[in-house]
């Protein structure tokens, strides 16, 4: 799916790299989590996120991921927006919350790049 | 590549303003050396989870890069409070972050087991009061 659709779809606002929305998402991960993010997505995936700070574009570089969509109206700072920029990694910001722009985009065929073991066992805390 | 290659980084403990330069500019400097990109990628992720432990948890740390025709290893040693038990810090999930560290994304217990599944070898060695270092060796064939 083209950014520029994903940008039609959860009615974006677009902070960075607007030239660069021809390119193309295979598949979609959704996290709060960078750890999460880093641990199961792969290359080439759009991240829906609420978490709006300089990490989440860090995580988006380090692991190969061109889009990051703010979900629930989130709004990125100047700072964050540069290190897009400089980055080329296109910021786009939707009101939707996380549940709906997720839904629209996998109902469009926007598949998932989470790939996460059925067995995973529930987190142990020190 | 030809000639092996070799760079060192030092990560500041607690500056998470810092956090994750020392694995962009690690990442770039693969790219323009021709590493195939699947490699990049794991290298990558793996030293921004190693690079994120030492700003999480530790004091002061450096990361060593080194590129030969054969392999990429990273060397990160950090002077903080070390690990009592590797196993189980090994296990996803676990993990010692603070709310702060949850906060900004990380702190999930995914760090350690992830530079493992990224990694072609893994060898920790930690002292508690002291800190921890960790040899990750990454396969370029």
């Amino acid at each position: 799916m083209r950014l520029s659709e994903i940008r039609d779809l959860l009615a974006c606002e677009v902070f960075s790299a607007e030239d660069q929305l021809n390119r193309e998402a295979k598949h979609g991960c959704a996290s709060d989590l960078m750890s999460d993010v880093l641990a199961f997505s792969r290359a080439g995936a759009v991240l829906l996120t609420g978490l709006v700070n300089v990490h989440t574009v860090q995580t988006a570089y380090i692991a190969e991921i061109n889009c990051i969509v703010f979900v629930r109206g989130k709004r990125p700072d100047e700072s964050v927006i540069a290190v897009a920029k400089e980055k080329k990694i296109s910021l786009l910001g939707s009101s939707y919350s996380m549940y709906e722009a997720c839904g629209i985009l996998y109902q469009h065929g926007l598949t998932s790049t989470m790939q996460c073991a059925l067995n995973h066992t529930s987190p142990k805390r020190a | 590549m030809g000639k092996p290659f070799s760079h060192s980084f030092i990560v500041e403990g607690r500056n998470f303003v810092q956090a994750g330069t020392a694995s962009t500019k690690i990442k770039t400097m693969l790219k323009e050396l021709g590493i195939d990109g699947g490699v990049v990628r794991r290298v990558a992720i793996a030293t921004y989870e190693a690079e994120m432990n030492i700003v999480m948890y530790a004091n002061s740390g450096t990361v060593v890069l080194e590129v030969t025709p054969e392999v990429v290893r990273l060397n990160v040693n950090d002077r903080g409070p070390g690990i009592s038990d590797i196993d189980l810090a090994m296990q996803e999930g676990y993990s010692t972050a603070t709310p702060e560290m949850r906060e900004m994304g990380f702190g999930a217990g995914m760090g350690l087991p992830n530079i493992k599944k990224n990694a072609d070898d893994l060898r920790i060695k930690s002292t508690v009061g002291e800190g921890t270092n960790l040899e990750i060796t990454f396969r370029i064939n």
